[in-house]
């Protein structure tokens, strides 16, 4: 464990919530606004975190742990995933099967809150992520293989920094099917345009949103912060494609930076010029990524 | 011998029950004692022969032609009776609970008369070496299980659901005996221990045995499109017996499969795309018509086919590690595969006796109509809880160990494989993420419409915790699903004998290879210590938050509508609606939709149903037509005796001349 | 090279959208713009011996795949007015996968054909293949007669993409050949749906079967 594998988690954990800030800078800009300031997650928790809470009476021990367990999982999965040439904190062969399995299961536990609540919309929210999340773990898992395979390595620290070394020169073409797949199954993760939209206020076209309704307090702070940390670790592995190694820490720092930061305008762009899908359609975008994924590994065996 | 000693205790068992048996007097406690006594004298020498003991052999004639009585404990067939002896315990115990509102309306001696009789067929399947004394102890499993299964005889869907697992069992069975018949003339002994020496050398007799032997061992394990029997016999049974069954028996498919493939000499690549095929099929479509029913025994039983698909997965992929020499891949392929056998009996085990609970407690098991459990039921709910997270894959329990097993293989193979075998790997991958989301959605609806929630109808308000009988067992599995997950890599150490014995791989190779998967095993057990530890750091920040803080109660925010009811709630099929509608091509819901009418609306109405693909498209059809050629034949039987007597000489006559032909 | 391989992604990338999408009229400009890019083959293919048969060939499959059909499909849809849905057999997602099953036979069949050896890239055969077996997809699985131009047009397209990349032996006089028989094709077909249209309302090939009598 070197030192500078601490580098990941720790950038992860302090910087995490500019992520969404810069995604609502660059749609504001867009749209001619001045927009909330970047910094705005970080006082959104400072107050979710001075604040008592409110609980149904139908809600069980499972709507106050869902929000716990899904921060602790989270959190877990940020030691796995390296950032641009510095390594991750934990790393093995398949660590990127934790990974997955621990959005999982903050998932799991987001949709039981959901239901435990009892409310038909939260539950109309929980139906669709259960749903969408199935169809995009597929794409993201295939992309992965991808990766692995033109890496021959399978740990995410080590077949990254590979990719992003050598293997854009011959396969690009190939790469960037990946990475279009990956930013797919990002958009779908975290809840953004053209999968769900963040902003509505409608509960009835919300997935994400509507599930935490009925949570506040530090139990929202601790969901807010989770979905930050989750938007920053899928941003980081799409990052960790395309940024190459220079040799200077210093450098390599900045340019991951730009690179995380850049994929954020990207989402904000995104979102910004798209509408969000018909829910009837949502399924053939994310069977799209997968089936981009898979040429890409079929392309990639030659 | 140990188990021979547990053999004759079961035997002993069944005999007494059957004789005290009286409707007023209580046997459960005699049979499950016996069965317990039994599983625990078995599992020394399981126990031993796994750890690296010697492998121990019993012969003794039997007067049956071709029979022999002859057993091996070798440690293919101890990883099988390890699970297969520790639930049928714990089901016994549970099943002593369960019964209890029987007693006094029913004599409960045949029941477990039978049970014990399940238990020592499943222990003879798994020890037998000899072909004979193999079918007999397959026969004796499967006519026990159909009495165990029609207990509630009265019922006219219990007794359906008995005659489609007797028909299905024993379909299988003849393919069975053709595969014997076949290896048997060719190697020309009963014996699997000879059969295993010489293997099949005919390429293409090998390629038809193993057909058969997926065909006739698959439909006791249930791979899709032989899985009929499942959704049927699961729910009708008594639900210590649909876990027993689910849990382990379906197993010895599974296990009638491993030993087979040790007959068969080298597989062609072939083999592993096949066993890949029916385990994405029977997977993916498993978890399918799960998330499509709301009966909560049913939808377990879609389960155990998918969990039988991801073994078959398992197996494909340690199939294409032998065809393609590869060690790593047959080490990680069979070892996740066995794995997840232990895995699923110990989830599936949990799960049904969760589901028998909450049928106990309130005499339904149409999840629609619960809800709300969890305050009423809070053992059952959190041991069920357990069970959903295991079965849906994640870390940190044991589903996540063996699922990671198989998918490491998968990434492997893809990664180093020619095009031949990286892309049915590539096809396991998508397919062993898909299985997850959805099995992570099905268990996210079972549980969150069953024990979370208001109580949707009468049944579900009124119920209790059941007693500590069936509490016991729930707490056990639990706690096996959490330890397995925590222990990940010394369970994995602890297939070293195993996979030599089901790869022939040299033990230094398995050493090597073993390690080399537990060594990710110990990380991800690193992660789960950190995972639980900031789990701790944040509850006790949480408290510490609220600590002195406005904590209220109200009711759930109805987005403005004061007067929810619970009927409004979120129900199972509504949850799984978007699933059902993409995939109802393949699934063929049948939907009975009254809509409101009128400017007062009074009654309204939908109804959902899933018929299963096969049962419906296939297999009734088919019977149909095989009922109706049959049926032709009575015009052969009109009466008069005269004609009977002309049959005879006909035959007679055509016999005779086939001989001097 | 790289070059080449690009186009070959971006024909694979039009076929998968081909096979997902539900309108028309994206329809129609996802193939103009496999036209387009097909266009570029042969230029792009053969850097070493860039001549002016190569940018004939180029400028003409750009003006007729890219332009002159589009423009006429477009026309046989505005003509007909009617729902502008493709209306498929099989579902859009199964489409998809059924896309992706095909290109993994494409690639295990190019892997036991034997090849000429100067082909322009080793993904020129599956990608070829790939596109013949798509289009044949979309005529077998749509209902309306404009998909089934456009399979065609696909399906040629694969031939198309075949031969460029064989371009020094064979002669491109084939080539010629096929564009031709393609452009009568769509003419004819871009009349009889026209006609279709004009007779009966709609053009759903799946009602011409009472025709039969």
């Amino acid at each position: 464990m070197k030192p500078e594998s601490f580098i990941p988690l720790l950038l992860a954990l302090m910087l995490s919530p500019l992520l969404p800030g810069v995604i609502n800078r660059t749609k504001a800009l867009f749209a001619g606004r001045r927009g909330p300031p970047l910094l705005q997650i970080y006082f959104d928790l400072w107050k979710l975190l001075h604040k008592g809470a409110v609980y149904s009476r139908t809600t069980t021990w499972i709507f106050r742990a869902g929000p716990m367990l899904g921060l602790a999982a989270v959190l877990t999965a940020a030691m796995l995933v390296p950032l641009g040439n510095f390594p991750a904190l934990i790393a093995f062969p398949a660590d990127f099967l934790l990974f997955a399995g621990l959005l999982g299961l903050m998932r799991f536990f987001t949709v039981l809150a959901a239901l435990d609540t009892g409310s038909s919309f939260e539950g109309m929210g929980a139906s669709r992520e259960v749903f969408f999340s199935a169809l995009a773990e597929p794409a993201l898992l295939v992309a992965l293989a991808t990766l692995a395979r033109q890496a021959g390595s399978y740990s995410l620290s080590t077949l990254l920094g590979q990719v992003a070394g050598g293997h854009w020169l011959h396969l690009g073409p190939v790469l960037a099917l990946v990475m279009i797949a990956l930013m797919i199954v990002l958009l779908a993760e975290n809840a953004r345009i053209p999968v769900d939209d963040p902003n509505t206020h409608l509960e009835l076209t919300m997935i994400h949103e509507v599930m935490v309704l009925d949570h506040g307090g530090p139990d929202f702070a601790f969901i807010v912060y989770g979905a930050a940390l989750k938007l920053w670790l899928l941003a980081a592995l799409v990052v960790g494609m395309v940024v190459p190694a220079t040799g200077a820490p210093g450098l390599d720092l900045a340019l991951v930076m730009g690179g995380m930061f850049a994929v954020a305008v990207v989402v904000g762009v995104v979102e910004s010029v798209m509408a969000r899908l018909r829910l009837a359609m949502v399924p053939q975008l994310l069977v799209g990524a997968g089936a981009l994924a898979a040429a890409a590994f079929l392309l990639g065996l030659k | 011998m140990g188990l021979l000693f547990a053999m004759a205790i079961l035997l002993l068992g069944a005999m007494a029950v059957l004789a005290l048996s009286r409707p007023d007097r209580n046997v459960s406690w005699l049979g499950a004692g016996s069965v317990v006594i039994a599983s625990v004298l078995g599992c020394v020498p399981v126990i031993q022969v796994l750890s690296g003991g010697s492998i121990e052999a019993v012969r003794v004639p039997w007067p049956v032609p071709y029979g022999e009585f002859f057993l091996v404990l070798d440690p293919l067939a101890a990883w099988f009776l390890f699970p297969t002896l520790l639930l049928s315990a714990l089901s016994a115990i549970y099943g002593v609970g369960y019964l209890r509102v029987w007693q006094g309306r029913r004599s409960l001696g045949p029941v477990w008369f039978f049970y014990c009789v399940l238990v020592l067929g499943m222990m003879l399947v798994l020890l037998a070496r000899n072909a004979v004394l193999f079918l007999f102890a397959w026969e004796l499993m499967a006519v026990a299980s159909f009495f165990l299964v029609t207990f509630e005889y009265e019922r006219e869907a219990v007794r359906e659901a008995g005659w489609i697992y007797f028909v299905a069992t024993h379909l299988g069975t003849a393919f069975l005996l053709v595969f014997f018949l076949l290896t048997a003339r060719e190697t020309g002994s009963m014996d699997f221990t000879v059969w295993a020496e010489k293997g099949i050398q005919t390429r293409g007799l090998a390629d038809i045995l193993f057909l058969l032997a997926i065909v006739g061992f698959g439909t006791k394990a249930g791979f899709m499109p032989f899985h009929v029997w499942l959704p049927e016999a699961h729910p009708a049974a008594p639900s210590h017996v649909s876990a027993l069954m689910s849990g382990v028996m379906i197993k010895t498919g599974i296990y009638g499969l491993l030993r087979s493939l040790t007959f068969l000499g080298l597989p062609p690549l072939w083999w592993g795309w096949l066993l890949i095929g029916i385990g994405l099929t029977s997977g993916v479509l498993g978890v399918l018509f799960a998330l499509a029913q709301h009966d909560l025994k049913r939808l377990l039983a879609y389960h155990s086919v998918e969990n039988i698909g991801i073994i078959a997965l398992g197996i494909g992929v340690g199939l294409l590690g032998v065809s393609t020499g590869s060690p790593v891949l047959m080490v990680v392929g069979f070892g996740g595969g066995l794995l997840h056998v232990l895995n699923h009996a110990l989830f599936k085990g949990l799960l049904f006796f969760g589901a028998g609970a909450v049928l106990q407690g309130t005499g339904t098991h149409e999840i629609d109509h619960l809800g709300g459990l969890l305050k009423r039921m809070p053992w059952t709910a959190a041991t069920f809880l357990i069970g959903a997270v295991a079965i849906s894959g994640l870390p940190p329990l044991n589903g996540f160990v063996s699922e990671f097993l198989i998918f490491l293989g998968a990434f492997q193979g893809g990664a180093t494989l020619g095009a031949a075998g990286a892309v049915p790997l590539l096809a396991l991958i998508a397919g062993l993420a898909l299985i997850g989301g959805l099995a992570a959605a099905c268990f996210t609806k079972a549980f969150g419409v069953v024990f979370l929630g208001e109580p949707r109808t009468e049944h579900a308000s009124h119920t209790h915790e059941t007693g500590w009988a069936m509490r016991l067992p729930m707490l056990l599995l639990a706690a096996g699903c959490a330890l397995i997950g925590l222990f990940a890599p010394f369970v994995v150490g602890a297939l070293q004998a195993v996979l030599e014995n089901t790869t022939g791989l040299r033990r230094e190779v398995v050493r090597v290879n073993l390690a080399a998967a537990a060594g990710p095993l110990a990380l991800v057990v690193i992660g789960t210590v950190a995972f639980l530890l900031l789990l701790v750091a944040l509850f006790l920040l949480r408290r510490g938050l609220l600590a002195g803080r406005r904590v209220e109660q109200g009711v759930t925010w109805g987005c403005g509508y004061v007067q929810p009811t619970a009927r409004m709630q979120y129900t199972a099929s509504s949850f799984v609606q978007p699933v059902t509608t993409l995939f109802r091509w393949l699934l063929g819901t049948h939907r009975r939709l009254q809509r409101p009418e009128g400017i007062m609306p009074a009654n309204a109405s939908l109804t959902t149903e899933t018929p299963d693909l096969c049962h419906g498209n296939l297999y009734r059809p088919g019977f149909l037509k095989v009922n109706w050629g049959l049926s032709q034949l009575r015009r052969l039987q009109r009466g008069p005796v005269q004609l009977y007597v002309l049959y005879i000489a006909v035959t007679l006559i055509v016999l005779l001349a086939w001989k001097f032909r | 090279m790289n070059n080449t391989n690009i186009i070959l992604v971006l024909v694979v990338l039009t076929n998968l959208k081909l096979l997902g999408s539900s309108r028309l009229g994206a329809s129609i400009r996802v193939v103009a713009m496999q036209g387009v890019v097909l266009g570029l083959l042969p230029i792009l293919a053969h850097t070493n011996e860039l001549s002016v048969r190569f940018a004939v060939l180029a400028a003409g499959t750009i003006a007729l795949k890219g332009i002159v059909f589009p423009w006429f499909l477009f026309r046989a849809v505005w003509e007909a007015e009617v729902t502008r849905e493709v209306e498929p057999y099989v579902g859009y997602v199964t489409s998809l996968l059924a896309g992706v099953l095909i290109l993994a036979v494409s690639f295990w069949m190019c892997e036991r054909l034997p090849m000429p050896e100067t082909l322009a890239s080793s993904w020129l055969a599956p990608v070829a293949f790939f596109s013949i077996f798509a289009g044949l997809f979309l005529i077998v699985s749509r209902k309306r007669a404009v998909s089934q131009v456009l399979g065609f047009l696909v399906l040629e397209n694969g031939v198309y993409a075949f031969g460029v990349g064989l371009a020094p032996h064979t002669s491109l006089l084939v080539e010629a050949g096929v564009l031709l028989d393609v452009f009568v094709a769509v003419f004819v077909m871009g009349i009889t749906i026209f006609h279709i249209n004009r007779e009966f309302d709609h053009i759903e090939t799946n009602r011409l079967n009472t025709l039969k009598d």
